[in-house]
């Protein structure tokens, strides 16, 4: 069969994978974030204990591969009650760890990337803030963290690209992501190719999109330097 | 000599060392309100970091810094609390690059103040008026010049209507046509009364507007007085070698 016509006979599996892939993308995306600056600024803490444990938690999550993170939160946390049910097609109890895993992952990378902007903006700035009687909180929050974000902005869109790709993986706890639909039309056509053909172009759909919006971000936000 | 009540500042002992590195020696000097205090010397004399202990931007080793009758090195002092009342200028300007000069202006008042933000943008304004940057309210600062920049330092530290304003260096990353703008913003504040505390090598500047000048070097006071004094009749043999050289240096 012709990828035109997989497509057009199949299209739905495309379709609701798809949807898949952007709710765990977004959700590792967005929750890698946050979890990423959390580490970032223990990295960048004072206190032993904090610093300790994020270099602890960057090196390890750094040095061993995705998949064998993504079982491990799998098979540790069953413990936790997820819930049981399917929202829009995906089973809650298997996606969520997924996309725990996930995020731990990508904080990880977050952090660097995070801590590196941050120990870019000028000691200065936090000077100047700091002599005003802002405390270090409201320095780090509204004069620090904007100016290094504007700066890691390219390498964070990257960091997101790469999640997006990486969610793939998920498809190997049985989450129905795009990947995983995927295997379902193969198995019905015998006619893999054209199938990784259409996910490749998926994929890079959802990545052309995602790099725009990162730097029609990145233009707003330099705004200050023209 | 000095009425105990009119005293802003006060240090005791004051030390500050980096490592083995001792910067401050024992620095001992009541700064009075209203006065212009011009901290002249050479380069490495201590003369930042002592400004800089003022308002525990750098950690005192040892000794006291006595703001408004308060020991500030104690624990428990509210070191933002205490920092409210005294504006810093630096040398490298320091604005905030992420905010235009308005925000730049306001976010003390109304971060640290909680002030409405009708209320900061109109003394923001009065300042930046007074200043003649009205004009740039809305740009952010990489569109400014250092001269420019520095006149809204010194406005970013006056809208938290300070009790004293530390001056560090204002004048020494700018091109020469600018610094004296900046000096005038300065010379005006003095000229109010506004207690002032300036690191500079602007020995005209010191001259014309100091109330007081203190000479330091090897991380001590080594003299100080009047800017007649120092300048045209100094005693300690370091001051006039340093006189010297920065007023005939030709």
């Amino acid at each position: 069969m012709s990828m035109w016509e997989i497509f057009t006979n199949y299209y739905n599996y495309f379709l609701v994978g798809t949807r898949t892939t952007i709710i765990v993308s977004a959700i590792t995306v967005l929750v890698g974030f946050v979890l990423g600056c959390l580490i970032a600024l223990m990295r960048l803490s004072k206190n032993k204990i904090l610093n300790g444990f994020a270099k602890v938690y960057i090196t390890v999550l750094r040095g061993t591969p995705l998949l064998v993170q993504l079982f491990i939160v799998y098979y540790q946390l069953d413990f936790i009650p997820w819930p049981k049910t399917t929202v829009l097609g995906i089973a809650l109890d298997r996606a969520l760890p997924c996309a725990l895993a996930l995020s731990m992952n990508s904080a990880a990378y977050v952090a660097e990337v995070i801590r590196s902007g941050i120990q870019a903006v000028d000691v200065g700035q936090t000077e100047a803030a700091r002599s005003i009687g802002m405390t270090s909180s409201q320095t780090m929050l509204h004069i620090v963290m904007p100016q290094a974000i504007k700066n890691i902005l390219p390498a964070i869109g990257n960091e997101f690209v790469t999640m997006i790709k990486e969610t793939s993986i998920i498809q190997y706890l049985g989450v129905s992501d795009l990947m995983y639909n995927n295997g379902i039309v193969m198995a019905a056509t015998y006619d893999p190719l054209p199938c990784y053909y259409i996910s490749a172009i998926v994929y890079l759909a959802l990545n052309l999109i995602t790099g725009k919006g990162v730097s029609l971000f990145e233009r707003r936000l330099h705004r200050s330097d023209r | 000599m000095i009425d105990e009540k009119n005293v802003l500042i006060e240090t005791k002992g004051l030390e500050k060392s980096f490592g083995d590195l001792k910067v401050l020696t024992g620095i001992d000097v009541q700064i009075k309100k209203g006065e212009v205090v011009v901290v002249i010397g050479p380069s490495g004399s201590g003369k930042s970091t002592f400004l800089r202990c003022l308002n525990r931007l750098e950690e005192p080793s040892g000794g006291e810094v006595i703001f408004e009758g308060r020991n500030i090195c104690e624990p428990g002092v509210d070191v933002n609390q205490l920092r409210q009342k005294m504006g810093m200028v630096f040398q490298q300007f320091n604005l905030f690059n992420n905010l235009t000069i308005l925000e730049n202006v306001t976010i003390g008042p109304k971060m640290v103040k909680g002030m409405e933000e009708k209320e900061a943008n109109q003394i923001a304004m009065q300042l930046l008026e007074r200043i003649g940057l009205a004009d740039k309210a809305g740009e952010y600062p990489s569109r400014l010049s250092g001269g420019q920049k520095q006149r809204i330092a010194i406005v970013r530290a006056l809208a938290m209507n300070p009790d004293v304003m530390l001056f560090d260096e204002p004048t020494s990353a700018l091109d020469p046509e600018m610094v004296g703008e900046v000096l005038s913003v300065m010379k005006d504040l003095a000229e109010e009364g506004i207690t002032m505390v300036v690191v500079t090598h602007e020995m005209g500047f010191a001259q014309k507007v100091g109330t007081r000048i203190l000479f330091m070097d090897g991380g001590q006071i080594l003299e100080q007085g009047t800017p007649d004094k120092v300048f045209n009749h100094p005693e300690n043999p370091r001051t006039q070698d340093f006189l010297s050289k920065v007023l005939n240096c030709i």
